[in-house]
């Protein structure tokens, strides 16, 4: 018993000393964090996809910058945002940081930019909605990359108004991404000439829609707004297809990725509008990058597994240019150079922390019209950053009006 | 009368038939829990897992093997049963002897290990698979339209449930479960194989979990976590019917689908958790809960 007690007393010792040095060395490293889910209903979105995205961008960039050799962390946070801050905060303290790629769940990443503006540390909100993180949530070390709730709901929202869907009743995700996508588009609706009948707000991960969607019929409502995501989403859908729902009312999908669609298939999903930031089959730029992409993972990049690569390069470009990692120098480079790559053309950050690029509004298509595999929209409107974006609200100091 | 309490009957016709299906999964996987926990006071964390797996093989069967639904709704169950009496076999009887909170402890490993590997196959979003030429369509109601599907569910999950309690109530067969776990070395005693009827009961509701999982494939996206959202409500529903009893998790599931749509129409944020304010006040004044023997 007591030879068993100083074994593991050794143990213990042995562990601490052994990862002292370690990281000590990591210091010398650029240090790339990435906290997403990894294992729960958005892990199809951004997860191990967005992983090899960003060791493709590495790869890409050489593997080094400023003679020292990249790293990237991963961690999942489990759609929980105390986790999320928590890894945040110790990669921070202990492996020497150098910038944070925020993935899925809004409410993990409003907790994930109070530890960026506590650590200064560059963060990239790549699988986010919320339009919070540069409005009431921002600071000065965010950016958010890839899309927002204002940009889905302009996208989406307006093209269905036009397209005669006046009046919405949404099917809602019971939680800070939900009503914040809800809200956006109300006004987009309202804006546009449309109106609201009304909502009904869903638990997370809710079983079974069928109840929530007999009262959006209910409504008499022409357009059933779907203010979810992930798992919810497909799941509504499917029971709004299920309970003949979809011949009487329009779903509009105000957040879908081309992965929600391949698992739906299009049978369920054609004549769906979305809005998407990415589309692989859009231009030979993103059709070279897709088809590496999928040689690796056997799927096509959603747009926020596009949006990490993206990302990777322009941070890592501005650490080049700057000739440093230090946290300040990077953001102001980002916030000065343009983006040009795959992902965005000519896209700039602005003050208040939102990347502004071009939006596609798409349509799915219908099996008889897809003709090869994965090729599931038609672009029914490209909108211009600022359009889809918006202008700045004033709601973050930062960026008056 | 067209309105009660200001709701228009048409409505509460709707939930109440809505709510009777998702009753009708309650029931079904609180029967096999209650069956797995009153034969072997083992509390089965697994069950959510198992219920994917049943999913699973019905997908995996008509993807590879061509195996259809009607098929799937006899095979997915069959291999899935087979495979809960070899984890019985494996690893649950080596715990018998110990705390019951070990059984616990290892069915919720056992499932974090099943989901997390359908994870790495299937990814997250899950698959979709499509409804049986047979029951697709419709049935206008008046009041609602009913998908034929639907009405399925409820009839296989009435007949299954009502058979398992014939058996295990009302037969032979069942009387010799129930002895296994009222005096298991008597009953060896006189000739029964104890350890075989142990497995076989674990498979039997590992059997009732898959049978629900290949019910609900064609209503759902079959992913690794429909299970893990499913079963914490079922795990309420047993204990709000009586940890154990096969007639009180029936009634109850059934019950506690019906209430949870009625909340989803009164106040559709709570929806998630009125089942287990419900588990809460039956714990504080029914412990045993509301069909369970002290």
């Amino acid at each position: 018993m007591k030879l068993k007690t100083i074994a593991i007393g050794l143990a213990a010792g042995l562990a601490i000393l052994a990862r002292a040095p370690l990281a000590l060395a990591a210091t010398d490293d650029v240090v790339i964090g990435d906290i997403d889910d990894l294992s729960g209903t958005y892990a199809d979105v951004a997860g191990t996809g967005a992983v090899e995205a960003v060791k493709m961008a590495i790869a890409d960039f050489g593997g080094t910058v400023l003679g020292r050799k990249i790293v990237i962390l991963v961690a999942d946070h489990q759609n929980k945002p105390d986790i999320g801050a928590s890894k945040f905060r110790e990669w921070a303290d202990q492996n020497g940081l150098s910038v944070l790629l925020g993935g899925s769940n809004t409410g993990v990443n409003i907790a994930m930019a109070k530890v960026a503006a506590a650590k200064k540390i560059p963060y990239f909100a790549l699988g986010p909605g919320g339009a919070s993180l540069t409005n009431e949530d921002c600071t000065a070390y965010t950016v958010h990359y890839v899309y927002d709730t204002t940009a889905l709901a302009n996208g989406t929202a307006t093209v269905i108004v036009q397209n005669g869907g006046k009046s919405w009743f949404y099917l809602t995700a019971d939680y800070a991404f939900g009503t914040q996508l809800q809200n956006a588009a109300s006004k987009v609706v309202e804006a546009s000439g449309g109106k609201n009948v009304g909502a009904v707000r869903v638990p997370l991960g809710a079983s079974d829609f069928s109840s929530f969607l007999l009262q959006a019929q209910g409504s008499g409502a022409q357009v059933l707004g779907l203010a979810n995501a992930g798992e919810d989403f497909s799941n509504s859908l499917k029971a709004a297809n299920e309970f003949g729902i979809t011949k009487k009312m329009k779903p509009a999908a105000l957040l879908a990725f081309i992965t929600n669609i391949d698992s739906l298939g299009l049978q369920t999903a054609q004549g769906l509008y979305l809005t998407t930031g990415f589309y692989w089959d859009l231009n030979d730029d993103t059709r070279a990058f897709s088809k590496r992409y999928f040689e690796k993972t056997k799927k096509e990049p959603t747009m926020d597994q596009a949006g990490y690569y993206s990302a990777t390069l322009t941070y890592l470009k501005a650490v080049k240019a700057v000739g440093a990692t230090d946290s300040d120098k990077v953001m102001a480079e980002l916030k000065k150079t343009r983006i040009n790559d795959m992902f965005a053309k000519g896209g700039y950050i602005r003050a208040d922390g939102v990347m502004i690029h071009d939006m596609y509004v798409m349509q799915v298509k219908s099996p008889q019209e897809s003709k090869y595999p994965w090729d599931y929209y038609k672009v029914l409107k490209v909108m211009k950053g600022e359009e889809a974006f918006g202008p700045i609200t004033g709601l973050c100091p930062l960026a008056p009006k | 009368m067209t309105e009660i309490f200001g709701v228009p009957v048409a409505v509460i016709l709707g939930q109440l038939m809505l709510g009777l299906v998702n009753g009708s999964f309650y029931a079904m996987l609180s029967l096999g829990l209650a069956v797995i926990f009153g034969l072997m006071g083992i509390v089965n964390f697994a069950h959510g897992a198992f219920y994917a797996l049943g999913a699973f093989a019905a997908l995996l069967g008509l993807q590879h093997l061509g195996v259809n639904y009607w098929a799937a709704l006899l095979l997915s169950p069959l291999v899935i049963g087979l495979l809960g009496i070899v984890v019985e076999r494996l690893f649950l009887r080596r715990l018998y002897k110990l705390d019951p909170l070990y059984g616990l402890l290892m069915t919720f490993g056992l499932a974090l290990v099943i989901e997390g590997s359908l994870h790495q196959f299937f990814g997250a979003s899950g698959q979709s698979y499509p409804v049986p030429a047979a029951l697709r369509g419709v049935f206008n109601l008046g009041f609602m339209i009913l998908p034929i599907y639907r009405a399925w569910v409820i009839l296989v999950s009435v007949a299954v449930c009502f058979s398992t309690w014939f058996v295990i109530e009302r037969t032979r067969l069942g009387a010799t479960l129930r002895a296994a776990t009222e005096n298991a070395p008597l009953l060896q005693a006189f000739g029964v194989n104890v350890p075989l009827v142990v497995a076989a009961t674990y498979g039997g509701g590992v059997a009732l979990a898959a049978l629900a999982g290949v019910l609900s494939a064609p209503v759902i996206q079959v992913s690794p976590q429909m299970g893990s959202s499913l079963v914490i409500v079922v795990f309420a529903v047993v204990v709000i019917g009586g940890m154990g009893s096969i007639f009180g998790s029936i009634v109850s599931g059934l019950v506690l689908g019906v209430v949870e749509g009625f909340t989803k129409v009164i106040y559709p944020e709570a929806s998630n958790i009125v089942v287990f304010v419900i588990m809460a006040l039956v714990l504080v004044l029914r412990p045993a809960g509301l069909f369970g023997k002290e």
